[in-house]
């Protein structure tokens, strides 16, 4: 049994136990049991890939097991991880563990969401232990299908159209995502889907490359909030309930940075190198105009879903940058952005679950009322915008260092302009923070609402640790990814 | 004459058996006062029995190709797997016909039902096994006549009958279609044998002219668009069952046959039906997914999404190879166990409280969870969502048309899923999310619906899991 499939057995486990539970008790039960199992789980493969690493283990995938699955298709259970795709499994190990405790008190119909929730982070797990192009793509839409009724049945607000629209979108990005997929395996006449086969052979020629690799990247890219593809996200976690706003931007949104990386650059170095700018004008404009959206809206989902648009499209900017820097800081703000924003909208949905409005001018002087929420909320905004001792500073700095190595004048441009982004942050966050937290409370009903309760504290608590332990001791695991980082970018720069 | 020939045709022979024994044993079921409710259920389980001995006799293919009567008849091992294929779906089509046959109007026709349900399979088995156009023909005639009958079955109910009309009227019209082909292709190459008749088509105008006649009979059977006009109000209309057969069994064998003789027949036409069947395939997909979307009845909405699948179908087709004839058998077989699910919990349904608009399935989950949650699970394996089955055989399908060169088609095919994907989401929605003041009550369908529903179920999440099952009709994928 190798270890990465712990990750996609657990949850599989956890659905059959859920089948079978009778009772609310039981249901927490087998939730509880199992995350934490999946927290344990990433923590330890961390560990041992550090040991391992540091025992001197060169390859670039650790962990290998293949599976041959469709012979004749040539089809592999293909697993393996590098630092890169273990960091995004103690990320999403994390907010799954916390995702639990902030949905302990979801009601109807708690047994079905938590079925849907454990089927969408088998689909994340899956995804990310993948180096098969075919179980990588089956668990990518895994985990996008739960979306639509996590977010249909147990939402607010428009949640019937929210949903809708974002599991069409998610969905027609991934149909042109799979015609890409095709195309590279077909192009690259390769023996195998593994992605590792496929990068090593070369052997995709370059008029193909011009083809597939904007489908391929726009196909992960519409889960990365490219502009102008990003108008499923505000919507979308608008309406979520909070869990699955949760995992969604804090995990799922990751799934689109880290398959352009991996599977549209890393596969087709040409047409990266060739096509790179397109992409690059548009990440900016998701940057800009993502931070600039986010200062106009009054509902506090949209204003972080707007943010996660600029955080994320921060993410695609820097691994368009093709060096190691700016690369390690993109993996580093998918690591740093997938806590702070789970910490957001933990934080928002135990707010909205007191106030019952999520509308800024209806809200104020929350400090007094809830001063552990507040704190934490404080927590959340300066770690968003980039202060120093929070995850969020080490990542924009790594990636603007990165980016500014770049000599020419097209690639500066773009990143002073990427760099307003950061004023912009603030300008949103201090606005919003000064408005809702301090100030005297208006509305009378708010001044008996309570503080948080155990399970939200400890969602709450440990998301903190995590935000500010990335903060002030980043560099073992900015060492780890930036160590795996080098194979794929080397592979980009010397296709230059 | 060499009468060993009759055990090459085995299949037939003991499916021949079981309609006997049926049709027999029935005689002798009078409708009495006393053991009616004994009778009834042996009636009813008594074809599901012999059906399932029949599959499992049966089921293991042979080892070569085989000829009997001068080249009549032809036996392939990869026919003997879609022949299992179809019984699978004939045996969920009679579970779940069950509660529909107790019903008082209908229980007095039961063993018609299912000697009639079996002559179109006959019909089929030997459209499959034909090596002769007109052994074809009459198998294709033994598969079309019964089942105006069945869609007729609720002959007091206006819409049955209706369905049965149009259906007799569009597959004479059809076969006469077909058969003014077959009369072309006659008269310009003097034989009918399939074996013979590749080495005499060359491409003439004439011939030209008898495939296209040919393909627009072939056309009408699996409802592609042009030739779908009859669908919707067919699939409306016949009782819930036999819309069920008609939109699997009947649709999956006449696309592997339109396969088999493009491939064995029209081989040096190869670039004229491909270019046919592009732009067949493009129309079929699009605007029957377009028209699903504006359905109500889910019955008429089931039928358009079928005619799209038909059209997913004939991306296999188009490919001529081996490994689309693969992806073919094995994407029936997904198909049967999803569209099968489906039906069946209409039919309970319907039965249950008369109710077949999209809207009247609001709330379905907070009264019956397990069918409606089947239902998800089902709608979802025919939109093609992972880890269920129908998202491997898509992906099959469009690997394998990939592979053959059809890059733009499967492009356009997956896009289309897209909308498919929309109208199969109405439904999840109206179940789950949609409140209702007057949900379907609850009830308990009957034992053998659940036996059926079991059965897709294990189908619709194990197929693609397990790839044993493809990598068995691959092996045979050649044997053509």
């Amino acid at each position: 049994m190798n270890l990465l499939s712990i990750f996609v057995l657990i949850p599989l486990l956890m659905m059959l136990g859920l089948w079978i539970s009778r009772n609310l008790a039981q249901v927490r039960t087998v939730m509880v049991v199992g995350a934490s199992a999946l927290l344990i789980s990433a923590i330890t493969l961390t560990v041992c890939y550090l040991q391992a690493r540091s025992a001197g283990a060169t390859e670039e995938m650790l962990f290998r097991a293949d599976i041959i699955w469709y012979a004749p298709l040539n089809i592999a259970y293909s697993v393996g991880v590098d630092g890169i795709s273990v960091a995004m499994l103690l990320l999403s190990g994390i907010i799954v563990f916390t995702g639990t405790f902030a949905s302990w008190r979801l009601k109807p119909l708690t047994k079905e969401y938590f079925l849907w929730f454990t089927l969408l982070s088998a689909g994340v797990f899956g995804f990310f232990i993948s180096i098969d192009m075919f179980t990588m793509y089956l668990f990518y839409e895994v985990a996008l299908i739960p979306m639509y009724l996590l977010i249909g049945v147990w939402g607010s607000g428009r949640k019937e159209y929210a949903a809708m629209k974002l599991t069409l979108m998610l969905m027609g990005a991934s149909a042109i995502l799979l015609c890409g997929i095709l195309g590279i395996y077909f192009c690259s006449g390769a023996t195998s889907m593994n992605i590792l086969n496929i990068a090593h052979a070369h052997n995709i020629a370059v008029s193909q490359q011009l083809i597939w690799f904007p489908m391929t990247f726009v196909g992960f890219g519409v889960l990365g909030a490219l502009f102008p593809f990003h108008t499923w996200s505000p919507d979308g976690h608008a309406s979520a309930p909070t869990a699955v706003s949760m995992l969604h931007a804090g995990v799922l949104m990751k799934l689109g940075g880290y398959g352009c990386f991996r599977i549209a650059m890393f596969l087709m170095p040409q047409a990266a190198n060739q096509l790179g700018w397109i992409f690059l004008i548009l990440t900016t404009i998701s940057v800009v105009y993502g931070a600039l959206s986010a200062c106009v809206q009054t509902d506090l989902k949209y204003i972080n879903a707007y943010s996660s648009v600029s955080h994320c499209g921060l993410v695609l900017f820097a691994i368009l940058m093709i060096n190691q820097t700016a690369t390690t800081g993109a993996i580093l703000q998918m690591l740093s952005h997938g806590l702070m924003t789970a910490l957001f909208f933990a934080l928002i949905g135990m707010i909205y679950g007191r106030t019952h409005t999520r509308d800024t001018r209806e809200l104020s002087g929350l400090m007094r009322i809830m001063p552990f929420l507040g704190v934490g909320y404080v927590i959340a905004g300066l770690a968003n915008l980039g202060l120093p001792g929070f995850s969020g500073f080490i990542a924009e700095m790594t990636i603007f260092v990165g980016s500014f190595q770049h000599f020419d004048t097209f690639h500066r441009t773009i990143t002073i302009i990427a760099c307003t982004s950061i004023v912009i942050t603030a300008v949103y966050i201090l606005r919003l923070v000064g408005k809702i937290l301090y100030g005297v409370c208006t509305n009378e009903h708010h001044l008996k609402l309570t503080d948080a309760t155990w399970d939200e504290r400890v969602a709450v608590i440990v998301l903190i640790v995590c935000v500010a332990g990335l903060g002030m001791a980043p560099l073992w695991i900015s060492n780890m990814i930036s160590n795996s980082v080098v194979p794929i970018v080397s592979n980009l720069t010397l296709m230059h | 004459m060499d009468y060993s020939q009759f055990l090459y045709m085995k299949e037939e022979l003991s499916l021949i058996a079981v309609i006997l024994i049926i049709f027999v044993v029935d005689l002798f079921l009078k409708p009495g006062k006393r053991q009616e409710a004994g009778q009834a259920r042996f009636a009813i389980v008594l074809p599901i029995f012999l059906m399932t001995i029949h599959t499992l006799i049966n089921i293991i293919p042979g080892t070569g190709n085989v000829q009997a009567f001068g080249g009549m008849y032809q036996y392939a091992p990869m026919q003997t797997i879609v022949k299992a294929v179809l019984n699978i779906g004939t045996i969920i089509v009679l579970l779940m016909s069950s509660q529909w046959l107790k019903r008082k109007d209908v229980s007095i026709n039961r063993g018609e039902y299912s000697v009639l349900l079996l002559s179109t399979l006959l019909g089929m088995y030997f459209m499959i096994s034909a090596g002769h156009f007109l052994m074809f023909f009459i198998g294709l005639e033994t598969a079309s006549i019964p089942m105006a009958a069945l869609a007729a079955f609720d002959k007091y109910r206006y819409e049955s009958a209706e369905a049965g009309a149009k259906y007799i009227l569009t597959a004479m019209f059809s076969s006469a279609l077909l058969l003014f082909g077959l009369s072309l292709i006659y008269g310009t190459c003097g034989t009918l044998y399939f074996d013979d008749l590749s080495h005499h088509i060359n491409g003439s105008m004439l011939q030209i002219a008898a495939f296209v006649l040919f393909f627009a009979g072939m056309g009408f059977k699996l409802s592609l668009v042009p030739f779908h006009l009859w669908t919707a109000d067919v699939y409306e209309g016949s009782p819930t069952p036999v819309t069920g057969y008609l939109s699997v069994v009947s649709k999956g064998s006449a696309a592997f046959v339109l396969m088999t003789i493009l491939i064995k027949v029209f081989v040096p036409l190869i670039a004229d039906w491909q270019e046919v069947l592009f732009w067949i395939i493009i129309v079929s997909i699009t605007l029957a997914n377009i028209f699903a979307v504006r359905q109500k009845n889910i019955k008429r909405l089931m039928a358009f999404s079928s005619i799209s699948q038909a059209g997913y179908i004939m991306l296999a087709v188009i490919t001529g190879s081996a490994i689309g004839m693969t992806s073919l058998v094995f994407y029936i077989l997904v198909y049967t166990v999803a569209n099968l699910a489906i039906f069946a919990i209409i039919t309970v349904i319907e039965q249950n409280s008369g109710k077949v608009s999209i809207n009247d399935y609001a709330g379905l989950y907070k009264t019956n969870p397990k069918l409606s949650f089947i239902m998800t699970l089902a709608l979802f394996s025919l939109g093609g969502i992972p880890p269920f089955a129908g998202f491997f055989s898509k992906f099959f399908i469009f690997m394998a048309a990939f592979k053959a060169g059809f890059e733009l088609l499967v492009f356009i095919a997956v896009v289309n899923t897209i909308i498919s994907l929309y109208y199969y989401l109405l439904i999840v929605k109206a179940m789950y999310i949609t409140p209702s003041d007057e949900p379907i009550p609850t009830f308990k369908s009957d034992c053998s619906t659940r036996v059926g529903l079991t059965i897709c179920l294990v189908g619709i999440i194990g197929l693609g899991i397990a790839s044993i099952v493809y990598q068995t009709i691959y092996q045979y994928g050649f044997g053509l």
